[in-house]
């Protein structure tokens, strides 16, 4: 049962879908493609941030994405300090990766569990004007619960990749991930990028909680599916890239959409994985990767 | 490579052994000593993907214990509870529930909740022949046979069949004809199993499926799948999900514009008073499957009292705070296994098996009477619509009128509205 | 002989074991423990590959899980013996291992972890849409009640175990202490020189990687007969993912002893907090350790105990 309708739509779905993956991978793109830092617990964050939404969208019926903004400073913070620990227990290089993803999920645990104590095991779900909504241009539908943060998600990458390319501090994240040594001859700390990198990371998880919860309902252990998939479009994207992470999340959000319209739902995981198993096997370091 | 210190190393291993073998024997250390009590022992779901349900059905459990110990206990004994965290991973059930018997030595064990954490139970009541009520599996007993294994929900001898067994029933007795069918659900146990049967149920009404697919539970967008669904027309729309894909499904119709003439089937989760509440109006023209809805065909005696004194304390405990799902369940388990103590006036596993075996009983969720292998004698899985809900007040799923029952027809309290469409006006 | 007391000290373990079967007969001990001694043969299998050689594993659920369904398919299909199931099961986690290894021809580093990290997933969507063995809903393993001389079938399994965890030790302690476990070494400090100084790193990854994932397949294979019911969900839980990493890195990643304590200590404590904490704080304990360890004890309790043999020497 193919038709043109289907594909186009099917294409649309996936384009959206895409941009709301690329805001979830921002924060491992900049922590792990520039850093290489493992922060295995990213997404853990990015349902705290969901949850933070939450309380305020309960409390004050505070626009989610507007909730999420309000949030940044406050992630922002907590990366900081996440980075501070991180630093000062791991600083040779070489073992960091192994103990830096061990220390990561113990953090991912712990966090899990601090929303389990906070906010119970039920699911939680928000109102918002947009939500169960949708538009038509011509053939193509496009739900607003899913355009809405595709265009946020494009706005924040787009944000992120003209902060590093433009500003002071963005480029010098650049360079302390390509030659931490020329950075300090150059005057710059290099520590002090790094943890402005991070927490930088971390406060994209603020946001991208607020579009998983315009979503879907949230849960405290479903960081854990994500895991998988924000690793997974970073690396095919190319370390180092914020244009590769965000051209991975759209190459994989269709790659979903289209086999879960034609093929079957079941396998559209596996082929997600499938295309980074081949991209991987061609071509290691990502599609712009250094 | 010279290694001076290996002997030493070795030694070292042995005292890390040593104080792991330790650690285990505080494990083994039974939980309580005291001769009195009747303890009753379980595993649960209070963490992991159940874990909603499984709280809410233990805060039930414990409501039925505190009420039973202010009325004398059984038997004259006060009832505690001995439970551990089954953390929803089959894996733990084995070691649990050892652990309940066998060094607990607890007087009863009952289920935790679920067909995939009860099923690594079963061989360890078997083995010593125990009386085992459990909390809604699917077909845990079909193969084992245990004569003392009593299931409280109701899907009677062929659940699986069950669960869309009226649904398709109201399919096939529509004019015009219906003709064709999209089956979709979770790739995940119980829709799997909602699936099979709905299938065979598909071939008797005579119908045509033109979609059967399922999806992973971890999808975020079902737009594709509810588009691919509108592209086949189909008359009939039956979903088997649970709660996040089922928001998700419903979610996907509407802004799709997905609108067969009976949408509807196996929805775990709209139950639920968080997505109840969220989706509102949306679920109008739904028909879904239901155990128990407040409607006055199942007002038995002791369910108001009892979803009085849970919905008091579930906002306290993150739970469901309306319960009309799992908790009057699971209290009613626990109704059955303490009336058939009482009954048979013995803590003896056979003597209390052979009770429930053949004696109805009276719960808050009506008869109860199980036949053959441990499950309902008689089905009584309810079909349900929902009917003129407006806005995303809780208050108004508190009461009847908003989820009809349709069939069976002994307990029907209000009429279909057909098509699906006409619902959503 | 050097390889002699080892060999009784193995052979008198298991007598050991054997014995305790015949003697005891609270259940409970032997499910306790055989989830334990399945830790020790994880992550002695992870570290050969992980600790040895410095390839971190994300996959261990892939190979574990591969060894369950293979034994639950022949066992369906073929009804073969229990002997069987373990060598088809270790031989086909053994070949997937095998893979793994022309793998790390392309990929080093953290792109490996992340390659396994997609073969798990791709793996597990295949077993869930493949019926025969349950699929998605998975399928309940009626256990026997007598095998061989053991009264109850789970006290089978719990020696099976313990003969697999003997084994798992002593071949990784028998390699840490062979020209392979220097290749290994040589392997995890510098890729590049080693290959250059004439080591035959493709030969000792592919030995490193099919091993490692035998060994974890053989561990699989029980898992369907302990837990009476095999389904995707549990077999590919994300718990040995986390636990075959974090018990070596406990316990010391260069020797053979680290991972046997580090599964031993992690081990048990998940055991113990299951019976007794029991509820959200049991994971909130498992991260804790987990950050205290890598921050306090960063090459493991072998590591703390080496500095402070060192201290006593000096």
């Amino acid at each position: 049962m193919f038709s043109f309708d289907l594909l186009v739509n099917a294409v649309v779905a996936g384009i959206l879908l895409g941009g709301f993956y690329a805001a979830v991978s921002l924060g491992i793109s900049v922590t792990f493609g520039l850093l290489d830092v493992a922060n295995i617990a990213h997404p853990v964050f990015i349902i705290a941030g969901a949850y933070a939404v939450y309380a305020v969208n309960t409390a004050y019926a505070l626009d989610p994405i507007l909730a999420g903004l309000l949030f940044t400073p406050l992630f922002y913070g907590l990366g900081v300090v996440i980075y501070r620990i991180y630093y000062v227990s791991f600083e040779r290089a070489g073992e960091q990766s192994l103990r830096g993803l061990v220390f990561f999920f113990g953090l991912l645990f712990i966090a899990e569990v601090s929303l389990i104590l906070a906010y119970g095991v039920d699911y939680r779900l928000i109102e918002a004007p947009y939500i169960g909504r949708s538009v038509s241009i011509g053939p193509i539908g496009i739900s607003l619960r899913l355009g809405v943060p595709c265009v946020v998600g494009l706005l924040l990458t787009l944000a992120l990749y003209l902060f590093l390319a433009k500003t002071f501090y963005g480029k010098a994240i650049m360079g302390v991930s390509q030659d931490s040594l020329a950075l300090r001859l150059m005057g710059a700390n290099p520590i002090q990028i790094k943890t402005i990198a991070f927490g930088l990371g971390m406060a994209t998880a603020s946001l991208a909680g607020a579009l998983l919860i315009v979503i879907v309902p949230i849960e405290p252990s479903m960081g854990r599916e994500y895991i998988g998939r924000v690793f997974a479009i970073t690396v095919l994207g190319g370390m180092g890239s914020i244009g590769g992470t965000l051209a991975a999340a759209l190459i994989l959000g269709v790659a979903e959409s289209l086999t879960s319209t034609f093929s079957g739902p079941s396998w559209a995981l596996a082929v997600s994985f499938g295309i980074l198993l081949v991209a991987l096997a061609v071509r290691p370091a990502g599609l712009f990767g250094r | 490579m010279v290694r001076k210190g290996t002997g030493r190393m070795q030694v070292w291993a042995v005292v890390g052994v040593l104080i792991g073998a330790l650690m285990l024997t505080v494990a083994l250390a039974p939980v309580s000593q005291a001769a009195s009590p009747l303890r009753i022992g379980f595993g649960m779901a209070l963490t992991g993907g159940l874990a909603a349900n499984g709280k809410a059905a233990l805060l039930a459990m414990e409501i039925w214990r505190d009420e039973v110990n202010k009325n004398g206990g059984l038997l004259g004994r006060p009832v505690e509870f001995v439970y551990y965290d089954d953390q929803t991973k089959p894996a733990s059930v084995p070691g649990i529930y050892t652990k309940l018997l066998d060094i607990d030595g607890v007087d009863f064990v009952v289920s935790g909740y679920g067909t995939n954490l009860i099923a690594p139970a079963m061989p360890i009541v078997i083995e010593r022949n125990l009386v085992f009520m459990a909390l809604f599996g699917l077909a845990n007993n079909e193969k084992l046979n245990h004569p003392y294994y009593f299931q409280i929900m109701p899907a009677g001898p062929e659940p699986a069949k069950e669960f869309s067994r009226g649904f398709f029933e109201l399919a096939a007795a529509q004019n015009p004809k219906l003709r064709t069918v999209a089956l979709v659900g979770a790739d995940a146990e119980y829709p799997h199993s909602a699936l099979a049967g709905a299938r065979e149920n598909v071939k008797q009404a005579g119908l045509e499926v033109v979609y059967d697919r399922t999806y992973p539970p971890a999808t975020t967008d079902y737009t594709p799948i509810v588009r691919a669904i509108k592209a086949t027309n189909p008359d009939v729309v039956f979903v088997a999900s649970y709660p996040p894909d089922s928001v998700g499904m419903v979610l996907a119709a509407h802004e799709v514009g997905l609108q067969p003439k009976l949408f509807g089937g196996g929805m775990v989760g709209l139950q639920f008073a968080a997505f109840q509440t969220k989706l509102g109006s949306k679920l109008n023209g739904l028909v879904n499957y239901d155990y128990w809805i407040p409607e006055p065909t199942l007002n038995f005696p002791g369910i108001n009292e009892f979803l009085k004194k849970y919905q008091a304390q579930a906002e306290k405990q993150g739970v469901d705070p309306l319960g009309h799902y799992l908790p009057p369940w699971a209290y009613a388990m626990m109704q059955v296994l303490g009336q058939a103590i009482e009954g048979a006036k013995s803590t003896e596993q056979k003597a209390v098996g052979e009770y429930i075996r053949t004696q109805t009983f009276d719960t808050i969720v009506g008869k109860v009477k199980f036949g053959s292998n441990g499950e309902w004698e008689k089905p009584r899985v309810l079909l349900v619509q929902y009917q003129n809900i407006k806005g995303t007040d809780i208050g108004q799923f508190a009461g009847p009128g908003k989820r009809v029952v349709l069939l069976p027809e002994a307990l029907k309290s209000g009429s279909l509205i057909y098509p699906y469409a006409e619902a959503l006006k | 002989m050097k390889w002699l007391w080892p060999v009784l000290i193995g052979c008198s373990i298991l007598g050991a074991g054997v014995l305790l079967t015949g003697v005891v007969e609270n259940r409970y001990v032997y499910f306790a423990t055989y989830v334990i001694l399945q830790y020790i043969v994880l992550a002695t299998a992870w570290n050969i590959l992980g600790g040895y050689t410095g390839y971190v594993n994300f996959g261990t659920p892939a190979f574990f899980a591969l060894g369950a369904y293979t034994a639950t398919f022949l066992m369906l299909a073929y009804k073969a013996p229990f002997l069987v199931l373990l060598l088809a099961g270790g031989l086909i986690s053994g070949l997937l291992g095998l893979g793994l290894g022309y793998l790390t021809l392309r990929l080093k580093g953290v792109f490996f972890s992340i390659a396994t990290l997609a073969l798990t997933v791709v793996l597990q969507t295949l077993i869930i849409n493949w019926e025969f063995v349950g699929g998605a809903k998975g399928l309940s393993i009626i256990r026997p009640a007598t095998i061989l001389f053991f009264s109850s079938y789970s006290k089978f399994l719990f020696v099976v175990m313990l003969c697999l965890a003997i084994g798992a030790v002593a071949i990784a302690r028998w390699i840490e202490h062979s020209w392979i476990g220097r290749g290994l070494a040589a392997i995890r400090d510098n890729e590049e020189a080693a290959e250059c100084m004439g080591v035959p790193t493709l030969k000792l990854k592919i030995l490193a990687t099919t091993l490692s994932g035998c060994l974890m397949g053989m561990a699989g294979v029980p898992f369907p007969w302990h837990v009476t019911l095999i389904e995707p969900g549990s077999a590919f839980n994300l718990d040995y993912a986390v636990n075959s990493l974090a018990m070596p890195m406990i316990g010391g990643t260069t020797t053979w002893v680290g991972p046997l304590v580090g599964a031993v200590l992690l081990g048990v404590a998940q055991q113990v907090a299951t019976v007794t904490i029991s509820s959200e704080l049991n994971l909130l304990i498992v991260g804790v350790v987990l950050v205290a360890f890598v921050i306090l004890a960063p090459e493991g309790l072998v590591g703390l105990v080496r500095r402070l043999v060192k201290r006593e020497h000096a």
